[in-house]
């Protein structure tokens, strides 16, 4: 082998050379990624909302979801917008509990989807989502449209003891969440400091008014509150074409 | 002769890393047994925080993959790049600092993930802090390895280690941007992406995970330990430089498949697609050449059960690798996406090939360390079969409950509507799950019988005294 006419090829001194070698594959290994992912940052057609801007809340950014005195400036179907600090203790939780490795976030444009679970996910619902809870697998349904679905009271049930309302589930039961006291409003508070500097337009009054919500709540309690929000920010519309 | 292998190579950093993957192995598939018996009997969640599925699913996969897959990997590749380039690690502290480097990233998965902190990106849950430790190790086990490569006392880079340098280089981009994650507190952190970018780069890390950690890295070890094993050359030079340099460029684009028919353009899941056709290619062409390498010497197969370790992963990996593509066929996505098939197509990879292929190389590189014979090839040859049945069982449950979740929630009745519930197809998996879990625990007895196996092979080393004496003895070869 080493005494063949290949023996100049690029190949032949890479084999010799480590550092040669180390640099190709340095290149040869970025390609894939930089041609998948950084045009999905540039690319207009990646977000609906730049063709739809009516499924972003107007108010992101500038108006507080929830005063400190409880009044609600946003109702389900004004837009997508970022979570309050409830629903974000819920969805922290919803994190650490591994819920994201049974049930997905993401109806796909399939009729039997559509009956199930409702209108196919846009990238714009998921727009202020880090990280992103798509999930792979359904052991148990999607839930990205499950808000609203259920009343509160059925979730309470469900969460404590999943088989005494679907006999046929497979969930562990959580009754832990009821007992334990969601986390408390500097826990949260610091948590949406750290996802504006990532983006997400939380406002001042977003921040000052966690306290008020999360007083008294349980884990369980936050959980519901973010499975309720979920799939009803934005109101989709049938006869519009989001995507391509 | 052991006297000089021995004291020329640094083998003590391969010995331990080969016996903890072993020991990773048992806790891992352990895990995975229990987790699967949770899925088919849910009563064994038993209202404990720290075992319900959610959180014992990312111990079972970081065990599995990191653990052992981690130890087998920095195992064999520290022994191989020595026995390659004819020289020792050029840092004997390095490779150490990656011992406990490593171990104490495994002993800070076992205590986080139970607990619930988790970054909730798949294979990618470990916290900020241990990502930095583990970026920390993986760089020190790169440069450690490229070192040892610039001083090889060889002409030429043998193939093996432009399979594991590739691994090394794309673990660390894939590792640095997908963990990019604000911090907010000690053992909680946001990822610095959203929605659908954060999408594609999880999945470009989670495809990876698989291409480049289980695939490259073990594809370094086929062509090291097959060749070594059967005692003949590598069947053809031309086709592993085709298989190495198309499996560098190409399989770096599969994680969009992943994707298909979500919310990511359709552009990005169409091309990961078309990549991932393409892959089968190079895939089959390493395949070949790793059984090819018996040509001429397929008796062997009889007696050497090492032997037969690492070409039936060929075939296991022959398979997954044919089945991958088809199961990113946008069609057959459709089917299969949110299933249990790609439980069973992951799992056909793992239990067959990685661990297959791992199983051969650890038993060689047990007896070739400890200067001795395995304790007993009875059991190797036990453990094969228990391997190699546990696989198939596992992977025929995987395969019928999957297809039958995808045909289920997509039938409808005369009527026009979804003819079943979702419950109803929760529980015509049962059946399923509990042949899954048996198969898995088949399984998990044969990585019972090899620890077991190797610890008697050490013990037998210490009784002749075989390392001892090679240690000290006067190198003569």
């Amino acid at each position: 082998m080493s005494q063949n006419n290949a023996e100049k090829g690029l190949q032949a001194r890479m084999e010799r050379n480590v550092w040669g070698l180390l640099i190709m594959l340095m290149i040869v290994l970025s390609i894939g990624g930089i041609v998948e992912i950084v045009p999905l940052f540039y690319m207009k057609d990646t977000m609906e909302h730049n063709r739809f801007p009516e499924i972003v809340w107007s108010g992101v950014g500038k108006t507080p979801i929830v005063t400190k005195d409880g009044q609600w400036n946003w109702k389900k179907g004004d837009g997508i917008r970022p979570y309050t600090a409830l629903e974000l203790a819920g969805r922290d939780v919803y994190q650490r509990e591994g819920c994201y490795l049974c049930h997905s976030q993401m109806v796909r444009p399939f009729r039997d989807e559509r009956e199930r679970y409702g209108h196919y996910s846009l990238a714009s619902e998921s727009m202020f989502d880090h990280p992103f809870q798509w999930g792979s697998k359904r052991t148990g349904p999607d839930l990205a449209r499950v808000g609203g679905k259920y009343s509160d009271e059925w979730h309470r049930k469900h969460l404590r003891a999943p088989r005494s309302v679907v006999p046929e589930s497979v969930m562990p039961n959580y009754p832990w969440l009821e007992k334990t006291p969601v986390a408390d409003a500097e826990t949260i508070q610091s948590h949406m400091r750290g996802l504006r500097t990532v983006g997400v337009p939380y406002t001042d009054e977003d921040i000052v008014a966690a306290p008020a919500l999360l007083k008294g709540k349980t884990e369980l309690d936050a959980v519901i509150s973010y499975l309720q929000v979920l799939g009803t920010m934005a109101k989709l519309d049938d006869s519009k074409d989001y995507r391509e | 002769m052991e006297a000089a292998l021995e004291q020329k190579y640094n083998f003590d950093v391969v010995r331990w890393f080969a016996i903890m993957a072993v020991v990773y192995l048992v806790v891992g598939a352990a895990v995975g047994v229990y987790i699967a018996s949770e899925l088919a009997w849910p009563v064994l969640n038993f209202d404990i925080p720290y075992i319900t599925f959610g959180r014992l699913r990312p111990l079972h996969t970081n065990a599995v993959i990191f653990a052992f897959g981690g130890c087998t990997l920095m195992a064999s590749a520290y022994y191989s790049v020595q026995r390659t380039c004819a020289t020792r690690l050029w840092s004997d502290k390095l490779a150490w600092f990656t011992f406990w480097g490593w171990n104490l990233v495994i002993v800070g998965a076992v205590i986080t993930l139970p607990l619930g902190l988790t970054e909730s990106k798949e294979y990618a849950e470990l916290e900020w802090p241990l990502d930095i430790l583990i970026a920390v190790v993986w760089l020190a086990y790169m440069f450690n390895f490229l070192m040892t490569i610039a001083n090889r006392k060889t002409s030429h880079i043998y193939v093996s280690n432009w399979f594991f340098l590739g691994m090394m280089v794309m673990i660390t981009y894939l590792h640095v941007v997908n963990s990019l994650a604000i911090p907010v507190g000690l053992f909680k952190s946001y990822s610095i992406f959203s929605g659908v970018q954060d999408a594609m780069i999880q999945w470009w890390w989670g495809h990876n995970a698989v291409g480049f950690f289980l695939t490259a890295g073990f594809l370094g070890i086929m062509y090291y330990f097959v060749p070594k094993q059967a005692n003949r050359p590598v069947y053809s030079y031309r086709l592993s430089v085709i298989h190495f340099w198309a499996l560098m460029f190409g399989y770096v684009w599969l994680g969009a498949h992943h994707l298909q028919y979500t919310a990511l353009p359709d552009w990005t899941g169409s091309l990961g697609a078309a990549v991932s056709l393409a892959m089968i290619i190079p895939s089959w062409g390493g395949a070949v050449n790793g059984m090819m390498t018996l040509s001429g010497a397929w008796d062997k197969l009889r007696t050497d059960y090492v032997l037969r370790f690492l070409i039936i992963s060929l075939a296991f990996y022959a398979m997954s690798t044919f089945e991958g593509p088809v199961m990113s066929i946008k069609t057959v996505n459709a089917l299969s996406h949110y299933t249990d098939w790609t439980i069973g197509h992951v799992h056909s990879g793992a239990l067959g090939w990685v661990a297959g292929v791992s199983f051969g190389a650890l038993y060689h590189m047990v007896s070739r360390t400890f200067h001795t014979e395995l304790w007993s090839t009875k059991l190797v040859n036990a453990h094969f079969w228990t391997m190699t049945i546990g696989t198939v069982i596992y992977i025929v449950a995987m395969w019928v409950s999957g297809i039958m979740q995808g045909l289920m929630w997509r039938a409808y009745d005369e009527y026009g509507t979804l003819a079943y519930t979702f419950a109803e197809s929760v529980e015509a998996m049962h059946p399923y799950y509990a042949m899954r879990a048996v198969g898995g625990a088949i399984f998990l007895l044969g990585g019972i019988l090899m620890l077991f196996n190797i610890l008697m092979t050490v013990r037998k080393a210490a009784v002749e005294g075989t390392l001892a004496k090679a240690r000290t003895a006067v190198a003569t070869a």
